[in-house]
C-alpha cells in the first residue's frame, strides 16, 4: 500500500447490464495535484465518479482513497473524500448555513468546530456575508461556491468535482477554476475534475483522457501533447477521441 | 502510513480514531442532523403541514358524519360501550396520517435521488443502514407530530380518549410509523422515477387503507366477503391501526404489536438490501 497516493484506481471495469461503461481504467493522483478528467459525453466520467464515491459497487478492479479500499474500508475512505456533484445537491429551502450545518453533522463535527470551519471556507469564497440567505436566492455561481465550501468543510484529502462549471457564466466559471487550482497547491489537496471544457485545463495540470470507457492518455499536459504529436490540447483530444466533440 | 493533508476532523480534539465514544458521538450528531433537517423542512413547508391535516379531518368531519347513520357498530374491544362512528375511525385516520407520511417520505427519497441531494447523504462516512434508519426516524417523528395535532383537533370535536391513552399512543405511533416508513423506504428503493409514484398510490396506499380495519371492523368485513376479511386481517396496516386503537384506550394488543414489529423488521431489512450498492436495486437504477 502506497499511502502517498491520494487516489488510486486500478483495473476498474464496469458494465450496465451487458453494456460496458468502463474498461480496465487505471490511474493515480498525488496530493497537491490537479487532475483533469477529460472526455466527451458518455465517456464514463460520471460512472467513474459513482464508483469512487461508492454509489455503485466496485466489482472488477480496485479503488483506494489515501490507502483505504473503498469496498472494504468504505467509511474510512469516504471520510477522506469531498465531492461536488454535477447537479446541485443543496437544499433550496434551507439557508446556506443550514445546508452546511447539515453536512458538518453528517461528518460528526461539533457545533463550535463546525461554525469555525464554515466561517473559514465561506470567507475564502467571499460568501460568509450571505450565510443566512436561502440557497434559492443565490445565483448558479454562488450555489457552486457553497457546494465547494461544503465539500471542504471536513478537510478531505481528495476533492472530486463532476463538471462543476456546467451552466455557469464565464466569470463564475473562471473564478471557480482558478480557486480550485489554488486549493490544490495551497492545501495539498488531490483534485480530480471531470470536464469536457478544454479551457479549464492549466499547463501544470495532470490530464486523463477518457473515451468510450477507456483511458486514452494519462500524463502531464506536455506528455499528452508529445504522445499525440499535436500542438494543442484541443488537437490532442480530437486525435485521441477520433474527432468527437469535447 | 504517512499522513496526507486533510486533518481528520471527524475526531474531537484529544481523542483517537476508533474509540467507541467518538464513533457514538458521530452517529448521534449525524442522526440529529438528519432528524432536524426533516422536521425543519416539514414545519417550513406550510402547505405540506396543512394538507397532511386536512385529509384526515375531511374524513372525520364529512365521511364519518355521513356514515354514522348507515353503519351500526357493536361493542368490540377496546371499546366498552357503544361508540359513534367518528370515534371508531379516529385510530384509522391516525394510521392514515402515518401511511401517507411514510409514502411522502418515500416520495421525497425518490425526489432527492433524482435531484441529487440523496448523494450527499450516501457519500458521508456512515453505514447506509444507519442513514436509512435515521431518515426513517426523522419521517416517523414528523408523522407523530401530525398525529398529535390531529388528536388535539379531534378532542375539541368531542372525540376524547382517557388521558393515559395520549401517553400510551406514543410508543404505538413510533412502531407503526417506523413500519409504514420502512415500507415507504422499500418502495423508494424500487421506484426509478418520480412519475412512477402514482402507481404507489393506486397499488399500495389505497388497497392498504381500504382493505383494513381503519374504516370498518373485521367482523363487519367478514359479513360481506371472506376474501376481504382475510386480506384485511393479514394487512400490516390493519395491525398497526389496531395497535394504535388499543393504545389510545390504554390497552396493549400483543398480536398487533408482534405483527407490526415483524412487518417493520422485514420491510426495513429489505429496504437496507435495496439500498446496498453491492446487492440492491441501485446497480440497476444507475444511481443513488
Amino acid at each position: 500500500m502506497n499511502s502517498s497516493i491520494a487516489l488510486s484506481v486500478e483495473g476498474l471495469s464496469f458494465s450496465y447490464g451487458g453494456k460496458k461503461a468502463l474498461t480496465q481504467v487505471s490511474f493515480k493522483i498525488q496530493p497537491g495535484e490537479c487532475t483533469i478528467l477529460l472526455g466527451p459525453n458518455g465517456a464514463g466520467k460520471s460512472t467513474l465518479f459513482s464508483l469512487i464515491t461508492r454509489l455503485y459497487d466496485t466489482r472488477d478492479g480496485r479503488i483506494e482513497l489515501c490507502g483505504f479500499d473503498i469496498k472494504r474500508q468504505t467509511l474510512s475512505a469516504l471520510a477522506k473524500l469531498g465531492v461536488v456533484f454535477q447537479q446541485t445537491t443543496l437544499d433550496m429551502d434551507l439557508s446556506v448555513m443550514q445546508n452546511l450545518r447539515y453536512h458538518t453533522s453528517l461528518h460528526g463535527m461539533g457545533r463550535k468546530q463546525a461554525m469555525q470551519r464554515i466561517q473559514q471556507e465561506l470567507e475564502r469564497l467571499n460568501m460568509y456575508d450571505r450565510r443566512f440567505e436561502k440557497v434559492r436566492q443565490l445565483n448558479g455561481g454562488h450555489r457552486r461556491r457553497v457546494e465547494i465550501a461544503r465539500a471542504l468543510l471536513h478537510k478531505p484529502s481528495v476533492l472530486l468535482l463532476d463538471e462543476p462549471t456546467v451552466g455557469l457564466d464565464v466569470p463564475s466559471r473562471l473564478s471557480i477554476v482558478e480557486y480550485v487550482h489554488r486549493l490544490a497547491v495551497e492545501e495539498k489537496l488531490a483534485v480530480l475534475w471531470a470536464s469536457h471544457l478544454i479551457d479549464e485545463i492549466y499547463p501544470d495540470d495532470h490530464l486523463i483522457v477518457l473515451h468510450k470507457g477507456q483511458v486514452k492518455a494519462n500524463g502531464t499536459v506536455d506528455d499528452v501533447l508529445e504522445i499525440t504529436n499535436t500542438p494543442t490540447i484541443k488537437d490532442a483530444f480530437y486525435t485521441l477521441t477520433q474527432g468527437e466533440q469535447a | 502510513m504517512t499522513n496526507l493533508p486533510g486533518e481528520d476532523l471527524h475526531l474531537p480534539e484529544g481523542r483517537r480514531a476508533g474509540k467507541p465514544f467518538v464513533r457514538l458521538l458521530h452517529y448521534w450528531r449525524a442522526m440529529w442532523g438528519i432528524i432536524w433537517r426533516e422536521l425543519w423542512r416539514f414545519v417550513t413547508q406550510r402547505e405540506r403541514f396543512i394538507s397532511a391535516l386536512v385529509r384526515p379531518l375531511v374524513w372525520l368531519f364529512v365521511f364519518a358524519a355521513g356514515f354514522r347513520a348507515a353503519l351500526g357498530l357493536a361493542i368490540t374491544p377496546p371499546y366498552e360501550t357503544y361508540i359513534l362512528y367518528e370515534v371508531y375511525i379516529t385510530p384509522g385516520l391516525i394510521g392514515m396520517i402515518q401511511l401517507f407520511n411514510g409514502m411522502q417520505s418515500s416520495l421525497s427519497m425518490v425526489y432527492d435521488r433524482e435531484m441529487g441531494s440523496m448523494r450527499i447523504l450516501m457519500v458521508c462516512p456512515l453505514p447506509r443502514w444507519f442513514l436509512l434508519i435515521s431518515k426513517l426516524l426523522a419521517g416517523t417523528g414528523v408523522s407523530i407530530l401530525q398525529a398529535y395535532v390531529f388528536l388535539a383537533i379531534a378532542w375539541f370535536y368531542d372525540i376524547q380518549a382517557p388521558w393515559q391513552g395520549y401517553v400510551w399512543i406514543m410508543p404505538a405511533l413510533l412502531l407503526s410509523g417506523l413500519m409504514l416508513g420502512a415500507l415507504g423506504l422499500l418502495l423508494s428503493s424500487f421506484i426509478k422515477q418520480l412519475e412512477n409514484f402514482a402507481g404507489v398510490m393506486n397499488f399500495v396506499i389505497f388497497p392498504m387503507f381500504f382493505m383494513s380495519t381503519a374504516l370498518y371492523p373485521l367482523w363487519k368485513i367478514k359479513e360481506s366477503s371472506a376474501l376481504l376479511y382475510n386480506l384485511a386481517q393479514y394487512n400490516p396496516f390493519s395491525q398497526a391501526v389496531e395497535l394504535i386503537r388499543f393504545a389510545l384506550y390504554g390497552q396493549f394488543n400483543q398480536q398487533a404489536f408482534i405483527y407490526t414489529f415483524a412487518a417493520f423488521v422485514i420491510f426495513m431489512t429489505a429496504a437496507i438490501i435495496g439500498y446496498n450498492p453491492s446487492k440492491g436495486m441501485m446497480m440497476r437504477k444507475g444511481g443513488a
